[in-house]
């Protein structure tokens, strides 16, 4: 029985892993012969002004999400185990149904929001007085939407982690620390942050990996636009392999892809074990 | 269950719990409202005239309920068909998930073989090796193989998760292994022992990756938008997507359309709960 398991991991991890690899040497097109080309492709990866542009998006686009979906989820996890809120059970559906959303009907409830000339955001705004914001035109504000949204959409998830974690902080140590007269922050601080520390750790190693593969969403709110300022890395691979079918060039790109995860993961995984030592 | 901890601790009456008690709630519920609105207002939208989708000035409530939105989403835009391909797809590829994650996730806890301990790792990297990073590759595999445009090539290659396996491992080494022993002697064999015996003890595991399983592939986009290629065969994200892909997004129908998606795991969560809320949620648990 193990050994059908074994034969799906081989074909379907392993194999394309191997033959991946082997592409991103060639110009294969998906038909016919994949004639060796060398690091061809990765240097012209290298010099691909749009690969980078994706990049540096992603890059954007992580750092912005992680931190915010850490401290959403870490607050509305710590509320709802908090002895002093009122209507927990009901507030923990509300903030755990983005979960069941997927990343396109998100995207969708967002661009629905953020509509230009149809949105309850720029309604708001011009009944204020204000005057309507470009949320899909400008480069900048599209990707704040994105940002927004995935927020939104991730913070269920690292809840539910953040509040295993916060269950488990031990009693007696906030009791010790009442007895001393710790007020709240302190009380944070000293007990509750080194206390979820490896969750905290899993939280944003995962965040950062999920964050940096996000298509979806994406494609949603505004399908990568205006045109592709806002082509993050997996909609590059996705264009160049699968539209334009370069699948030689979109395996060089993957392994990219591939490497810069592995990196994070390395960096995360080590700056741990240093805080733990 | 026991109450956590925290919980425990109030009705001493102390001094100050009350300014307290109103922050924490007020805080929690304006960011209730927060992640709340964004949803209701959409399903809101959802119910309104298309003609009064945008007219200024926008309503909260609709003036004039209707569910003609829904009626064309399901009469012009195959809404069955899509609901009905990704049923399939997303049954198919959790009964697989769960049987092939249970099996995999026992033999890891329950034998000691160099190999099983060399294919724990291998499937442990898998999560680091997602699969956005060999779509290509992946895609090519699976044309040879003849899944192309087919939904068996949507399900098949999602079988394998290292986070159902694990979540199995880490609930059978917890199993007595007295048990197992007792049940060789009298004379079960291995695999009767596992389905009379393992199974029945690892229901809680086995709800809470079917939940999991069904939700990743449900929500699916990326993987069935490359194999799939008749529209005939398209999932509802794949659907839905198409209507926002558009050149005049038909608001009217993406609204009806994207509220009849969310239903069905709405409704999953909602009778299945606690095993999503409870899940003992270790490390990997996101695929």
């Amino acid at each position: 029985m193990i050994s059908i398991n074994l034969v799906l991991f081989l074909l379907f991890f392993v194999w394309p892993a191997v033959i991946g690899l082997n592409y991103s040497f060639t110009s294969y097109t998906g038909v016919g012969t994949a004639p060796y080309v060398g690091l061809d492709n990765y240097q012209r990866l290298v010099d691909d002004p749009a690969f980078y542009a994706a990049l540096v998006r992603t890059v954007i686009y992580t750092g912005s999400v992680v931190p915010l979906t850490f401290i959403a989820s870490l607050g509305t996890a710590y509320l709802l185990v908090s002895p002093y809120a009122k209507g927990k059970s009901v507030a923990r559906v509300i903030f755990f149904l983005p979960w069941l959303i997927s990343p396109i009907i998100a995207g969708v409830i967002w661009r629905w929001i953020f509509g230009e000339n149809f949105g309850l955001v720029n309604f708001v705004i011009t009944e204020l007085g204000g005057k309507a914001v470009p949320w899909q035109s400008d480069a900048n504000l599209s990707l704040i939407v994105v940002i927004i949204a995935a927020t939104w959409a991730n913070t269920a998830f690292n809840m539910l982690l953040f509040v295993a974690a916060l269950k488990n902080v031990p009693t007696a140590y906030y009791e010790a620390a009442d007895l001393d007269g710790a007020g709240a922050w302190p009380k944070f601080r000293r007990i509750t942050l080194p206390a979820i520390a490896p969750t905290s750790f899993i939280v944003v190693l995962l965040s950062t990996l999920h964050t940096m593969k996000e298509y979806g969403l994406i494609v949603a709110v505004n399908a990568g636009g205006p045109g592709t300022e806002n082509n993050l890395i997996v909609q590059y691979i996705f264009t160049t392999g699968f539209r334009r079918a370069q699948i030689g060039y979109a395996s060089a790109a993957s392994f990219v892809l591939l490497l810069i995860l592995m990196i994070v993961a390395v960096v995360q995984l080590l700056a741990s074990r240093r805080k733990g030592a | 269950m026991a109450k956590p901890p925290a919980l425990r601790r109030p009705g001493r009456g102390r001094k100050g719990d009350v300014p307290r008690r109103i922050g924490a709630s007020s805080i929690m519920w304006l960011l209730a409202v927060v992640y709340g609105f964004p949803g209701l207002w959409f399903v809101l939208s959802s119910f309104k005239p298309a003609g009064d989708l945008f007219s200024y000035p926008l309503t909260l409530f609709p003036k004039k309920w209707t569910v003609s939105g829904y009626a064309q989403a399901w009469t012009q835009f195959d809404v069955a068909r899509y609901f009905l391909n990704t049923l399939i797809v997303a049954s198919a590829a959790t009964l697989l998930t769960v049987v092939a994650s249970a099996l995999t996730g026992y033999a890891l806890a329950k034998y000691q073989n160099w190999w099983l301990k060399a294919f724990a790792v291998c499937i442990l990297a898998t999560t680091m090796l997602p699969s956005e990073t060999i779509l290509a590759p992946l895609f090519v595999v699976v044309r040879n193989l003849g899944l192309y445009n087919s939904l068996s090539g949507v399900v098949v290659p999602a079988v394998i998760t290292a986070t159902g396996t694990f979540m199995f491992r880490q609930f059978f080494v917890t199993v007595p292994n007295d048990l197992l022993e007792q049940a060789r002697i009298d004379g079960s064999g291995e695999l009767s022992t596992f389905v009379r015996i393992m199974l029945p003890l690892a229901r809680p595991i086995i709800l809470t990756l079917a939940i999991f399983s069904f939700q990743w592939r449900w929500n699916d986009y990326l993987w069935p938008l490359i194999i799939l290629n008749d529209p005939k065969q398209f999932t509802l994200q794949i659907g839905v997507a198409s209507i926002v892909g558009a050149q005049n997004v038909n608001w009217s129908v993406l609204l009806g359309a994207s509220v009849l998606s969310m239903l069905p795991l709405i409704g999953i969560y909602l009778v299945f709960q606690k095993y999503v809320m409870n899940a003992d949620l270790n490390a990997g648990l996101k695929d």
